[in-house]
């Protein structure tokens, strides 16, 4: 486990913490928070590798305090994270954040374990960095482990906003265990993963990121430098899988026109390492109808075109697909909303097909249905193969405090 | 030609004899509420809203506002969500035009995403309340067309028709209050087949700053459907002096954590 690096970290991040807590100014407000998950997940096809469970029961525990002062200029925020799952793997505990913020006039800076989203697709997450993916926790990527950072934010005027990130230490990805489904053959041990920078996991990592919006058009550039977050994946003849965290220069695009109804979006990553180098892109449109029925029913629809230069070794198996999906939001008092949608290969003929809903029940519960299902996965396909028979259905409910 | 010059002479003649026409009356009353409150610079309220079914049944949820006055463009707002917990923290900011599309940017917090969003969805429900987001959105006089209606005691009364063709509504009756700063004391929306759908009553009013008028609880009515929203205001902060910077895209983020 290298939660002992991260002991340090946060430790450092604290006393850095009661040291700006001693600065007292005015009102201090505090806040607590509890949202406790239980989790059914169920496989219905008999599993593909040996070992694999097909129930998954599972429990999450997810703490979150903030306290703030300063006229809210200045706040510590904290939010935990423990997993209990049937895949030892998948039970784990993460500090999803904590960080300290301090606020004034054109400038933020923020200190600690922070998560950060960048995008505006919604089928793959390409520019999206900064944060190491928690990948047992869910199959969308949208997951995402603490990630160590000093990040400075810079508002101009005219000229839009800098974001500048030093990342001193890089997290691993998760994978699932023996029991686990939605791996490969060969169980990956996130620790067997080594770097390809001598220095490791401390390697000093920097991005930089500018964001702008003139009118209807939102654009945001950026660049990292520094550990890769996702892994490389080498085959050689033998079958042998070399797989490390790869020195990756990132360079980033990502448009968004918003003109009435239409968000029109485009998102594009360049990536440079020594083994690899690639492009790949995203592009789409979403269209809402909204109020359909007089009462609140909106009905989106969302088309997607996702190519990965990497071809059958982008990870994430989209290189060169549609997505095609609706968001059907009811607006009613317990926002209830669904959403579907399909990938299909361009090339081969894999699909996948998702389904995701979600209700307020009373004013402190929610629950939430999932469903995967991998239909007619082609079995060329060297990544997606290993899944196809891990379709699932998921249940959870939630209780907040 | 000779007939032309008379009738323009008998419609001076007519418009000097009547003061305005309904549509001038009815812009002046518009533009005098618009400068009774000028000024305020900035604003922070908390409220409750307060969501009933035709059974009586309720739900809640709380959010608080933060406004920043701008007159040559319209006003930019952050609303920040409070409760049911499971939306905690998600929040709106929208930039104002006094012509054109409003600019929107939705913050969810639980992927920590900003999005831009459309400002399309005028007549749609804020938040399944009876509001619609035109009801909430910054009231600016060049958003309608008006009509002075009549008089009766201190209570002016025009209707507004929207100029945007995205509008729920054909028209709104507004009652203004002449001697108390012209505040709006109720307003009656007509839908698109311009049926009385909905009433807003303003109530508890309370003037800060010896200038500006807000209430303290708006109760909407919908007539249609039987369910009502009430909205119950803490007190308004005008002292917070916010600026640009409180409305920026990374405010909007720390806001909503």
């Amino acid at each position: 486990m290298k939660h002992n690096n991260l002991v340090l970290i946060l430790l450092t991040f604290f006393s850095l913490a009661l040291y700006a807590q001693s600065d007292k100014k005015k009102k201090v407000n505090h806040d607590f928070e509890l949202e406790l998950e239980a989790e059914y997940r169920y496989f219905f096809n008999d599993a593909q590798f040996p070992g694999q469970e097909s129930h998954f029961p599972a429990l999450a525990i997810k703490p979150g305090y903030s306290i703030d002062w300063n006229k809210g200029k200045e706040q510590i925020n904290f939010s935990g994270f423990l997993r209990l799952d049937r895949d030892e793997e998948r039970t784990h505990w993460d500090i999803r954040e904590l960080y300290y913020q301090k606020a004034k006039g054109s400038w933020e800076l923020n200190v600690g374990l922070k998560k950060v989203y960048w995008g505006v697709i919604e089928s793959n997450h390409l520019v999206d960095i900064i944060n190491q993916t928690d990948a047992v926790e869910t199959f969308d990527g949208e997951e995402k482990l603490g990630q160590p950072m000093v990040q400075f934010n810079w508002i101009t005027n005219n000229l839009g906003t800098f974001d500048f990130f030093y990342l001193p230490y890089h997290r691993k990805r998760t994978f699932s265990g023996v029991d686990g489904r939605l791996r490969f053959g060969t169980v990956i041990d996130k620790d067997d993963l080594n770097y390809e920078s001598g220095a490791e996991e401390w390697r000093q990592d920097f991005a930089v990121r500018w964001k702008h919006y003139f009118g209807i058009f939102d654009v945001a550039l950026s660049h990292f430098y520094g550990n890769g977050r996702e892994p490389l994946f080498l085959f050689d003849n033998q079958g042998n899988i070399n797989a490390f965290y790869p020195v990756i220069n990132q360079t980033g695009l990502e448009i968004q026109v918003t003109h009435d109804a239409f968000l029109w979006k485009l998102e594009s990553i360049y990536r440079d390492a020594k083994a690899q180098h690639f492009l790949a892109l995203a592009a789409g449109l979403e269209y809402t109808f909204s109020n359909i029925d007089g009462n609140g029913l909106d009905i989106g629809v969302l088309g997607e075109y996702l190519y990965d230069e990497r071809d059958e070794l982008a990870l994430s198996g989209l290189q060169n697909d549609v997505f095609f999906g609706s968001r059907i939001a009811f607006n009613d008092t317990q926002d209830t909303s669904i959403l579907i949608g399909g990938i299909l290969d361009l090339d081969a003929s894999s699909k996948i097909l998702s389904l995701e809903a979600s209700r307020r029940i009373g004013s402190s519960w929610k629950a939430e249905v999932e469903a995967r299902v991998f239909n007619t996965i082609d079995e060329e396909e060297l990544i997606l193969s290993n899944f196809k028979e891990d379709s699932f259905f998921r249940l959870s409910i939630s209780k907040f405090f | 030609m000779k007939s032309s010059i008379i009738s323009i002479l008998v419609f001076l003649v007519a418009s000097i004899a009547l003061g305005q026409s309904p549509e001038e009356r009815g812009l002046q009353i518009a533009k005098a509420a618009e400068k009774a409150d000028l000024g305020f610079k900035s604003s922070i309220v908390e409220l409750k809203m307060t969501l009933k079914n035709k059974n009586g049944q309720t739900s809640e949820r709380s959010l608080s506002t933060r406004t920043l006055e701008l007159t040559e463009d319209g006003d930019k707002s952050l609303i920040v969500f409070n409760s049911p917990k499971d939306v905690k923290g998600t929040s709106t900011l929208t930039f104002t035009h006094k012509v054109g599309s409003d600019d929107q940017w939705l913050y969810l917090p639980s992927i920590k995403r900003v999005k831009r969003i459309s400002s399309n969805n005028k007549s749609g429900p804020f938040v399944g309340s009876e509001f619609a987001y035109e009801d909430l959105s910054s009231q600016e006089v060049e958003k309608y067309s008006y009509k002075f209606l009549e008089e009766k005691g201190g209570v002016l009364v025009v209707e507004q028709d929207p100029v945007d063709p995205k509008s729920g509504y054909t028209r709104r009756i507004v009652s203004y209050n002449k001697d108390k700063g012209y505040r709006i004391e109720k307003v009656e929306f007509y839908d698109r087949k311009n049926a009385l759908l909905k009433t807003l009553s303003y109530s508890d009013y309370k003037l800060y700053k010896n200038k500006f008028w807000r209430a303290n609880v708006f109760k909407m009515v919908n007539h249609q459907s039987g369910k009502e929203t009430i909205l119950n205001f803490s007190d308004y902060n005008f002292d917070a002096d916010l600026s640009e910077d409180d409305f920026s895209q990374v405010a909007l983020q720390r806001a909503g954590n």
